[in-house]
């Protein structure tokens, strides 16, 4: 008798394209299909230009000597950085979550802050104060200062739910501590830890600043290079292709890995909350160890961008550029959270509210960005412009649109949420109450899903607002946002007038990591997510 | 006040077809109550009737307005049909006093109808309260407050009471029948409860497998039901073979006289004879007291307070069958004793 029974009523479950009274379906369907097609975008027009070339040059292209050494750069440097990241951000969880440590509250916020610190920031901070820092191990250890968080996260708020009793079973069944934590607890977070692990290898595979300036070459720096310095495009398609298939596969293990690991309760007794296990005589070896991590990861960044900006002064900093440049990434960014929010409304609608095979699939179509490095979503949208719009190409629209595929994963996740808050049934009592379509709509739908779609705003906002690569590629001429600046800049050993800009994203990002920290630290009250 | 009608209505999804043919008759300004196990197409047939599904044969009717027929459909904001669907369904943003002038103009939606909509529901103090803070009964008065609001011709309630625990659903449908009877607007009330169906309801109509089995006063159904599943359906009952003679069935429990429609059976067949029906005594001494009943001893006592049903197995050989007696409370009998069975008249005939 529940509302979730209640919104399985097979009518429900039904696609009625096209049937002239439902007319929202319809509307729907059109946006979903913009949406996919919008997605598959980048990629086709890669295959398209790969194509072009002919294969002969594909193959040569492929059997190059450096395709061998970046994937053997990509492949050690993500199995390491994942690997590490796992360690830390599962260790860290637990110390926040399962024990006595004190000043857990503010561990909590302290160890999510990173990640509102873009990478590229990160390794910015390390390499302006030890010029000497570069290679593998800076690589591997800017990367998994940053994106630790991504695991840390998940697992927390995984732990914080799970079930003591099963711990407790486990220990009355004759199962040590340790034990019983790597065949109960470890087992009922697997899936949190595979998710993250997951986010960190396709962020590892995307990314493209940090490792530029920690000088490490994996395969989105190569591709950036060969399109910017030979604008060998067919050579970077190839590369992008490759990444492309990289981070699918990738996408694809994560899926089978945590299709066999998911943790169902049985039973009907009510979840005990989580025991603390006392850490007695390790309580300052493990404060010593988070101090450090914090130090490491959130300080010396902060410090860096500090030290920068008293040094550089009044003489570097130019306001008026600063304020341009923060209005023009806010006006693009903005414009990118619009569209990325309009368009999940029909995909999420469309895959709570008419669930068949065909809705999963789109859903699922539209998780592809994911995997998509933001440089090949450029890459692909400059093969498409060149060839078919050349008046868009380096056009803002090209940018707003190549941000709005790259972040729609974030909006839908929003915007489902919201809409599975909304069931239709409120919209049919509204009906018989005497509102139309429309005036439902208005009344009832859009004030539900409203706070879905700020949270879909404010993430796509600042994930547009902090992004680089795809920044550097389209950005049009003349105009300059504050990643951009940032960059020519910084490379240009610049640091002083660098700092400014990175502060500014820094600031844009870490309200909403903050805001983050915190719902891991609050529990839910009441039945909603 | 509207006569509802539905006619030959068939509806389905995918190649599952849920109502098949359905007729429903439901007179202006009665409570009629649609009884069925769950998935029988309740929800359904009042989806169709509110307008949020289109028929895909026959009609609907409210009055001399069609509805929905094949050509014609109106969509359910034009129906003047006021639903109040399970769980109240309440919009969460909205406050209690918003919920309720929904469906009013904006003019009037913070005007003094809202007030006295909530006084006559009873929760006029909880004006301003948003849905998450009010229990499930009060939940429901808001609904039906909403549903009201609009003056509408017809009113379907989906299960209203489902969701509240028994004291207040006893408490409640008292209280909603009161306010129907007195608004005198057509209602449809949808249920699964039997209990619910029989004391609320002026008609109830039967549906099982996608059609209306019967429909009539709770009391025709009660004591006439159209077939043995329905008979055990509405309450326990004792299906009991008999030789028609007249206007008497010959029965193990002695001659039994027949209600005047069930005159005409002939032959042999079976007769109802539910539980209240039947009078037992216990047998006193080893005196063979069998006469004007059947002997026979109690195998097991259900006590419930108000009253017990008995599970009696009747001396004659080869008896398979358990006779239910309901006795008041104070008599109940423990298991073993030795009674006499003796039934009340008048029985009908079934089908």
């Amino acid at each position: 008798m529940s509302s979730v029974a209640a919104d399985q009523r097979p009518a429900e479950r039904l696609v009625r394209f096209g049937s002239g009274w439902r007319r929202w379906p319809l509307a729907a369907g059109a946006g979903a299909a913009i949406a996919s097609g919008l997605v598959l975008l980048p990629i086709a027009f890669l295959v398209v230009q790969a194509q072009r070339s002919g294969w002969g040059q594909v193959e040569s292209l492929l059997l190059r000597h450096t395709v061998v050494t970046l994937l053997w750069n990509t492949l050690r440097l993500a199995a390491a950085c994942t690997l590490l990241c796992a360690v830390v951000g599962v260790g860290a969880a637990w110390c926040v979550q399962r024990t006595t440590l004190p000043l857990r509250g503010v561990w909590a916020v302290v160890l999510v802050l990173p990640l509102g610190i873009p990478d590229f920031v990160v390794g910015f901070g390390w390499v302006s104060l030890d010029h000497g820092l570069h290679g593998y191990f800076a690589a591997v250890m800017v990367m998994t200062l940053s994106l630790y968080p991504l695991v840390y996260l998940p697992v927390a708020t995984a732990l914080a739910n799970v079930d003591s009793s099963l711990e407790e079973a486990a220990r009355s069944l004759g199962l040590g501590r340790w034990r019983t934590f790597w065949r109960v607890t470890l087992r009922q977070v697997r899936p949190a830890v595979l998710g993250g692990c997951l986010l960190v290898t396709l962020a590892l595979l995307a990314e493209y600043g940090a490792f530029e300036i920690t000088q490490y070459r994996t395969f989105t720096v190569e591709i950036f290079t060969e399109f910017q310095l030979g604008f060998n495009a067919v050579g970077a398609c190839v590369l992008s292709l490759v990444l492309v298939l990289i981070g699918l596969v990738v996408l694809a293990g994560e899926l089978t890995l945590t299709g066999s690991s998911r943790g169902t309760r049985s039973g009907s007794g009510v979840a005990r909350p989580a025991t603390r296990a006392t850490l007695g005589g390790l309580t300052l070896p493990v404060l010593a160890l988070l101090t450090a991590l914090a130090a490491l990861a959130l300080g010396v960044p902060l410090y860096a961008l500090v030290y920068w900006m008293v040094k550089g002064g009044s003489t570097t900093l130019p306001a008026a550029s600063l304020a341009g440049a923060l209005g023009r990434t806010a006006e693009f960014s903005a414009a990118a959270a619009v569209l990325a929010s309009a368009l999940a409304i029909p995909l999420a609608s469309l895959s709570v509210r008419h669930r068949n095979r065909v809705t999963l699939m789109i859903e699922r179509l539209a998780f592809v960005p994911m995997a998509l490095p933001g440089l090949v979503v450029a890459l692909g949208l400059v093969s498409f412009t060149v060839r078919y719009a050349l008046s868009l190409y380096q056009g803002t629209l090209e940018l707003v649109v190549a941000y709005a595929i790259l972040f729609l994963p974030l909006a839908l996740v929003a915007v489902r949420a919201a809409i599975a808050q909304a069931p239709a049934r409120l919209e049919e009592v509204g009906r018989s109450l005497g509102a139309g379509q429309f005036a439902v709509w208005r009344r009832v739908t859009l004030p539900l899903i409203a706070p879905g779609l700020r949270a879909a705003f404010a993430l796509v906002f600042i994930s547009s607002a902090t992004e680089l690569t795809a920044t550097l590629v389209l950005h049009p001429t003349g105009v300059n946002t504050l990643a951009t600046q940032f960059w020519s800049y910084s490379s240009n050993f610049a640091y002083g007038a660098a700092a400014p800009y990175a502060a500014l994203m820094v600031a844009i990002s870490a309200v909403p990591a903050y805001l983050l920290s915190r719902r891991t630290t609050v529990r839910p009250e009441g039945g909603a997510p | 006040m509207s006569r509802l009608r539905v006619q030959g209505l068939v509806k389905g999804y995918g190649n599952r077809q849920v109502l098949r043919g359905l007729d429903l008759d439901v007179p202006a300004g009665s409570l009629t109550a649609v009884l069925g196990l769950s998935g029988c197409g309740k929800t359904t047939l009042m989806r169709v009737i509110a307008g949020f599904e289109r028929a895909e044969r026959g009609s609907v009717a409210l009055g001399a307005h069609t509805l929905d027929d094949g050509q014609t459909y109106v969509p359910p904001e034009r129906r003047g049909i006021g639903y109040v669907p399970q769980e109240g369904a309440l919009f969460p943003h909205l406050s209690v006093e918003a919920n309720v002038g929904f469906g009013l103009p904006r003019s009037e939606r913070r005007g003094s109808a809202v007030h006295d909509l909530l006084e006559m529901v009873g929760i006029e103090t909880l004006a301003r309260r948003l849905p998450h803070e009010l229990s499930g009964g009060e939940q429901q008065r808001v609904a039906l407050a909403r549903a009201l609001a609009r003056s509408p011709q017809a009113l379907l309630l989906d299960e209203p009471f489902s969701s509240l625990d028994a004291a207040l659903r006893a408490s409640l449908r008292e209280e909603v029948h009161e306010l129907l009877r007195a608004q005198g607007v057509t209602t449809v009330l949808v249920t699964h409860d039997q209990e619910e169906a029989l004391s609320l309801a002026d008609v109830v109509a039967v549906l099982r497998d996608g059609t209306i089995v019967q429909q009539g006063t709770p009391a025709e159904l009660y004591e006439r039901p159209a077939d043995a599943p329905l008979a055990r359906f509405l309450g326990a009952v004792n299906l009991i073979p008999a030789s028609f003679e007249g206007a008497a069935a010959l029965t193990a429990l002695g001659p039994l006289a027949l209600r005047e429609d069930s005159v005409a059976a002939t032959g042999a067949g079976t007769v109802i004879v539910r539980p209240e029906q039947l009078e037992v005594r216990p047998r006193t001494g080893d005196a063979d007291g069998a006469a004007g009943g059947l002997g026979g001893r109690v195998e097991q006592c259900r006590y419930y307070g108000h009253d017990a049903l008995l599970e009696i197995r009747p001396d004659t050989a080869g008896s398979e069958q358990l006779l239910l007696a309901r006795v008041l409370g104070e008599h109940a009998l423990p298991a073993g004793t030795a009674v006499t069975v003796a039934a009340r008249g008048p029985v009908s005939a079934l089908g």
